[in-house]
């Protein structure tokens, strides 16, 4: 490999005034969609349904919860505040993720007999993964260059995502028995919340205006471009149109679902704040 | 101190979870300064997510400073993205006394095929994407019956 020695001039953080107020709102609703779903991920550490899919799921999750990382260390370099706090910290009406990544993963409690719904887990993860690459492929185009560069880095790391929820969710909607009812109605439940992924929220025009991400129309119809081929492999007819039915997190409505989770996965950062992580 | 002390220094860091190979065998290293004797070294994480990354910092600024020199910056870069093609022909080499399979040189089309480590053999089946790190995966060898890992092709144009 090619070594490189030169001297490389710093580059100083700064972007156009005017448009720092949405780029930050942008990378608040990257940086909580992945935190956010990466921990709902991790619930399902030792519940998968088999050894190799706790594996599996346990790894992308972990890749997840890096990628939220990213997106919060790109906040600090913007003077937001420390990741650390920014993830832990940050109370549920000042995220900024889509309601459909907080919802539990199902009745029970991680600790006490957890009745987790593995067709809602396995739709809301593909739906997500052919959203983010959508919107990833329009990031490594953004104006912005740090967030260019870290899609760029993202993007080699979600192919592998992709595939894995991919076969899932052929598999078990074309398994025989119970499997095709409840994928079915795990994909109207989650189309039910599908559009507080798809929006850019309130501040969406001037995301776009700055040439931070493209239009949430345009990336809207890439990804239902993106599910669709899925949904005539499987023999289903494509869901209802996407809604909000439980609230548009862009604009920092949630559920208790995510006043519940902040709870746990804050636990040791409030306990002992100054901790090293 | 000279350029060459450091990339010395750096061979010595070796991966947290594959003692075999070293971060500039794995290509992690993409840039060394050295001003009077402060050292600059930029590295590329494998993953973004990957837990060893502040060891490996600890132990770069350890090992450089113990070749001599007074200050040692580190930084992981976002750009450009670490490629397993970036792994250096000794590197693969490390791998493989280490029984783990280097990654395929291109993604081919459909399934990727891997060689036992072990015992040389091709017909090998992929048991998980996803191993024991983010970077592997595990496979079985039908020729020698052992189970092994392989380390990911991760590609920009996958």
């Amino acid at each position: 490999m090619e070594r490189r020695d030169s001297a490389m001039s710093e580059k100083p953080i700064h972007f156009h005034p005017d448009g720092q107020e949405a780029l930050v709102e942008l990378l608040f609703q990257l940086a909580d969609d992945d935190f956010l779903l990466a921990y709902r991920g991790s619930e399902w550490l030792g519940l998968a349904p088999h050894i190799e899919e706790d594996i599996a799921f346990s790894s992308i999750s972990q890749d997840t919860m890096g990628h939220a990382a990213m997106y919060y260390q790109l906040l600090e370099d913007l003077g937001c505040g420390s990741a650390d706090e920014l993830a832990h910290a940050r109370p549920a009406p000042a995220r900024r993720n889509a309601v459909l990544l907080e919802r539990v993963n199902g009745p029970g409690h991680y600790l006490r007999e957890p009745r987790y719904d593995w067709a809602f887990t396995v739709v809301r993860h593909y739906f997500y993964t052919q959203a983010k690459r959508v919107r990833l492929e329009s990031l490594t185009k953004s104006s912005y260059a740090p967030l260019a560069e870290a899609a760029a880095k993202i993007q080699v790391e979600l192919h592998y995502h992709l595939l894995h929820w991919h076969t899932w969710f052929v598999q078990l909607t074309n398994a025989p028995g119970e499997a095709r009812t409840r994928m079915t109605k795990a994909i109207q439940d989650v189309a039910a919340d599908f559009a507080g992924v798809l929006t850019l929220g309130a501040k969406g025009a001037d995301m776009v205006r700055h040439g931070l991400i493209d239009d949430e129309k345009v990336l809207t119809e890439k990804t239902i471009a993106a599910l669709a081929p899925a949904f005539a492999e499987v023999g289903l007819e494509w869901p209802m149109p996407f809604d909000m039915k439980h609230g548009n997190g862009r604009n920092g409505e949630h559920t208790p679902d995510l006043d519940e989770a902040l709870a746990t996965l804050s636990e040791v950062y409030r306990v002992v704040p100054h901790a090293v992580w | 101190m000279t350029n060459e002390d450091v990339w010395k220094a750096l061979e010595t860091v070796k991966d947290p979870e594959i003692h075999s190979i070293s971060i500039v065998d794995l290509g992690m290293v993409e840039q060394v300064d050295v001003r009077d004797d402060a050292v600059s070294v930029r590295l590329l994480p494998t993953f973004l997510g990957c837990p060893a990354l502040d060891i490996i910092r600890a132990r770069v600024e350890e090992a450089v400073k113990q070749a001599g020199a007074s200050a040692v910056a580190i930084e992981f870069l976002r750009h450009p993205p670490w490629t397993s093609d970036r792994i250096s022909e000794a590197g693969r080499e490390r791998l493989k006394q280490f029984g783990i399979a280097p990654p395929p040189r291109q993604m081919p089309s459909g399934a990727w095929q891997v060689e036992c480590p072990y015992c040389g053999a091709e017909r090998t089946v992929m048991e998980n994407l996803f191993g024991p790190t983010a970077c592997r995966s595990i496979f079985y060898c039908k020729q020698c019956k052992n189970p092994f890992e392989a380390m990911k092709p991760v590609l920009t144009s996958g």
